[in-house]
């Protein structure tokens, strides 16, 4: 119906420093002569400040510190909105044709990463351009650059990167692709190296107690990523990666259109690394040599007439690490005592069938469907030990949205069934075990389209090892004065805790396995139990009309009623028992964010945890997590040319405080690790649209832990243990790449 | 609990054969504004009126999209709500002391009465 018509009203961003008032005149041409246009408005976007012009069409305007976005508008004319970056304009107005409605377009670049306003929830949403300042390589590494998570190493021999977000691992967070439960059971460990990085459109993070629609599993909060559309991807994209650590990338995007309403894509990424090093001379590899090959393929079916909406996904991952020492060969040394090695063959599949219809006539109600079946195997060993998982996972759920009276009571309503089969071999000790789910929620959401909204949503679940139960979670958002935000949030969450598959690092340990049956019917052990509460606060505000500053600052508890503790305390020994007295995880984060125009951002973080748990042993905080973090990041970009050539760079800073060990061989009791920065940088050259290449540096302070796996010199004796990593085992590492979009 | 499922599973079918029976219309006139503190109070005027469903007001081409259920309210009464806010519709015009008290960028040019 309507007829689009672009006026980029962008032009390059000026230097313009002063506060002078915008001068202007408007004028309008008609039979080829050109007059003043008298009597017409202009003002600021999203303000109250604007004016009228005179006689000769002019006017003088205050400058407003909240938006350079200048709107002009005169019946019989198209509203223009202009982007000023002068003090002087001189604009003409084009007469409106009653048949045509015309749309302004304003082209204006999004903020990589932005916190949201609008949500009720305190979610942090980062976008494809943010991503690509992290260029490797998977959705583990993504969170680089981003000051809510923290990213680990898990230990001294995968290479594999863990997240944490308020002091909780990633067990704790509920990690969805789509909004379908992802990595989760057998892939909690390396999951997240199985997304490409390439793939992904866009990740929502959202701190505390998350939404009820997609389970009761987020204890600390939720990670939703989406991954590239066919139809808005561009049609070829190629990426090319190699690392100074002997790692080579690839990734190609090839997107179809079939005909008006399905579109499909094909996904392919690869990776491998065959060199081997060993920089501290422990006689182990520091990094595995690996092998992964990813395929991916869309269905989009888009009918707008009719209201339906659809995606068909299917993948297939296979990867293979080989680790442990350097002369390790796995043909003629796997089962002796001769030379350390390991394992991790991984291989899955995964389908998914989102369905969604839209009442046409009725644009609130919705219906939505979706499915998703997962089969993940993974065969390993380590040394003399071995574990093997096969892990099942069939998920539905339904869910209707509708309003009650108007667009401003929203609701949710639906239920979703899961059905999770798990088979384990632990060294010589089958474990086999069925989760199977049904749950129903609803959720209700007001909003004043002003300053209050709130989101209460509430759920019961019927498992078969967890029984009846109720979750119930609630946000709040008020918005006291102009661009100051308060969140509260609180909820409970629950989950199974899988003891081997969560904590695969045990693996490259001869420690003892010790699990202390409390009669539960999840490896004897009960399921974990949380609350958790949060409240956030959010102001932005103008220096002047260039200088944009955001501060933030949250607080979130997570109090378990029941946890399954992971207890690495007794020397030779790793137990597993059910919390007996207090877990506590309190996480304070105060942030800071600046914005200079566009080609200048700044953020800053600090992070305080203090995680506590009742061991055994005493009341202590968690082991290799550290209570103070600092991080700092600081990008720029050029202006783009003409001919969109732009170069960006970036920075980031990690400090990264002290942190409890484990009493062992290496470490006394009590002790602490020395704390210590990592700095990563990456610089890009945007060459045209289509064509752009990069280069960076991980760690280029050259920081290694000295040490990282203890017993290195008697890998088959009872103290050896490679879980006890606190910062990165590999030195500093240049990598580089390019983009292709055709 | 069973009971509260069955309830729980019930309802959607229940609300969508609810929302069927009730006649919903929809409607497009012109309101009068400029900018996006309009929208909202545009918006707000038109939500805050028994039986409108759903309101969306669009800057550059000053419509209204409403969904409303003409049982509960006429189109008139719309009208009516909207002008009584200061914003001038296609059926209604706004007293003048009411358009006096609109924000500076929502004093749209108006038509020659």
């Amino acid at each position: 119906m309507m007829n689009k018509y672009t006026i980029i009203a962008c032009l390059w961003w000026g230097v313009v420093f002063s506060q002078d008032p915008l001068q202007g005149v408007i004028q309008f041409q008609e039979n080829n002569n050109i007059y003043p246009l008298t009597g017409a408005n202009a003002f600021w976007q999203n303000t109250t400040v604007g004016t009228v012009t005179d006689s000769e069409g002019a006017f003088l305007l205050e400058r407003v510190p909240s938006t350079n976005i200048l709107i002009i508008s005169y019946l019989g004319f198209k509203t223009d909105t202009l982007k000023i970056e002068s003090s002087f304009i001189s604009h003409r107005m084009i007469q409106s044709e009653e048949d045509e409605l015309k749309e302004v377009v304003l082209s204006q670049r999004k903020k990589t990463l932005q916190k949201s306003f609008i949500e009720t929830q305190n979610i942090l949403k980062v976008s494809s351009e943010e991503l690509l300042k992290a260029a490797c390589c998977n959705l583990s590494e993504s969170f680089e650059t981003n000051p809510a998570i923290d990213v680990n190493f898990a230990d001294a021999l995968t290479g594999t990167k863990q997240i944490k977000m308020l002091g909780l691992s990633s067990p704790y967070l509920l990690i969805s692709e789509e909004n379908i439960p992802m990595v989760r059971g057998a892939s909690q460990a390396y999951g997240l190296s199985f997304t490409p990085g390439t793939w992904v459109e866009s990740i929502q993070i959202s701190k505390g107690a998350g939404s009820v629609t997609n389970g009761f599993e987020s204890i600390a909060g939720q990670i939703n990523t989406e991954l590239k559309k066919p139809l808005t991807d561009e049609p070829f994209f190629l990426n090319l990666f190699a690392s100074a650590n002997g790692r080579y990338e690839m990734n190609t995007h090839l997107n179809r259109k079939i005909n008006e309403r399905l579109n499909t894509g094909l996904f392919i990424h690869g990776n491998k690394r065959t060199q081997k090093f060993d920089n501290n001379n422990d006689r182990f590899l520091d990094l595995p040599v690996s092998e992964q090959i990813n395929m991916m393929n869309r269905w989009q079916y888009i009918d707008t007439e009719k209201g339906w909406i659809s995606f068909l996904s299917w993948r297939f991952m296979n990867d293979e690490k080989t680790l442990g020492r350097e002369d390790f060969n796995p043909k003629e040394d796997r089962g002796y005592k001769q030379r350390w090695g390991s394992q991790i063959n991984t291989r899955r599949w995964d389908t998914s069938l989102k369905l969604a219809y839209v009442f046409p006539d009725i644009p609130y109600q919705s219906f939505g469907f979706q499915s998703a079946f997962s089969n993940h195997d993974q065969n390993s060993y380590f040394g003399q030990r071995s574990y093997t998982i096969e892990h099942q996972s069939f998920y539905t759920n339904l869910l209707f949205n509708s309003i009650i009276g108007n667009t401003l009571n929203k609701f949710k309503l639906g239920m979703n069934y899961s059905h999770d089969d798990y088979d384990e071999l632990v060294d010589a000790t089958n474990f086999k075990r069925k989760d199977i789910n049904l749950g129903s929620y609803f959720e209700f959401s007001f909003n004043n389209n002003d300053n209050f909204s709130w989101i209460g949503g509430i759920r019961v679940d019927f498992h078969n090892n967890f029984g009846t139960f109720v979750t119930p979670r609630i946000h709040l958002r008020y918005v006291p004065v102009e661009k100051f935000v308060i969140r509260l949030s609180a909820g409970s969450g629950r989950k199974a805790a899988n003891i081997f598959a969560e904590n695969q690092t045990l693996f490259a340990t001869n420690r003892n396995i010790k699990i202390q049956s409390s009669g539960g019917k999840i490896y004897g052990l009960n399921p974990e139990k949380a609350w958790n509460y949060g409240l956030s606060l959010s102001k932005s505000f103008y220096l002047g009309t260039v200088n944009q500053f955001n501060l933030s600052a949250d607080y979130y508890i997570t109090n378990f009623e029941d946890q399954v503790v992971v207890d690495w305390e007794k020397e030779r020994e790793i137990s597993f028992y059910n919390l007996e007295g207090k877990s506590v995880a309190k996480s304070f984060q105060l942030e800071m964010n600046y914005n200079y125009r566009n080609f200048l951002n700044f953020r800053a973080a600090y992070k305080n945890y203090d995680v506590k748990m009742d061991y055994e042993r005493g009341f202590l905080q968690k082991p290799l997590l550290a209570k103070n973090r600092f991080f700092a990041n600081l990008g720029l970009e050029t202006k783009m040319s003409p001919k969109s050539r732009q170069w960006r760079w970036d920075i980031t800073f990690h400090h990264v405080g002290t942190q409890r060990l484990v009493q062992t061989q290496r470490d006394d009791l009590n002790s602490f690790s020395p704390s210590f920065s990592l700095w990563n940088s990456q610089l890009t050259w945007v060459f045209s649209e289509k064509f752009e290449i990069y280069l960076g540096g991980e760690n280029i302070g050259d920081y290694q832990q000295s040490a990282p796996i203890i017993g290195s010199n008697d890998p088959f004796g009872t103290d050896f243990d490679a879980a006890q990593v606190y910062a990165p085992i590999f030195g500093a590492m240049v990598y580089s790449g390019l983009r292709l979009k055709l | 609990m069973k009971k509260i499922l069955i309830i729980l599973l019930a309802l959607p079918l229940g609300m969508v054969a609810q929302e069927k029976q009730k006649k919903i219309t929809k409607a497009q006139f012109t309101v009068k504004g400029n900018c996006e503190v309009c929208e909202k109070r545009i918006e707000k005027a038109a939500l805050s009126i028994k039986g409108v469903k759903s309101a969306d007001w669009d800057i550059p081409s000053n419509q209204i999209n409403l969904i409303y259920n003409p049982k509960k309210v006429s189109l008139e009464t719309i009208h009516t709500s909207i002008a009584d806010i200061g914003h001038d519709t296609s059926e209604a015009k706004s007293k003048n002391e009411d358009y006096d008290k609109l924000p500076k960028c929502c004093q749209y040019v108006r038509e020659e009465l």
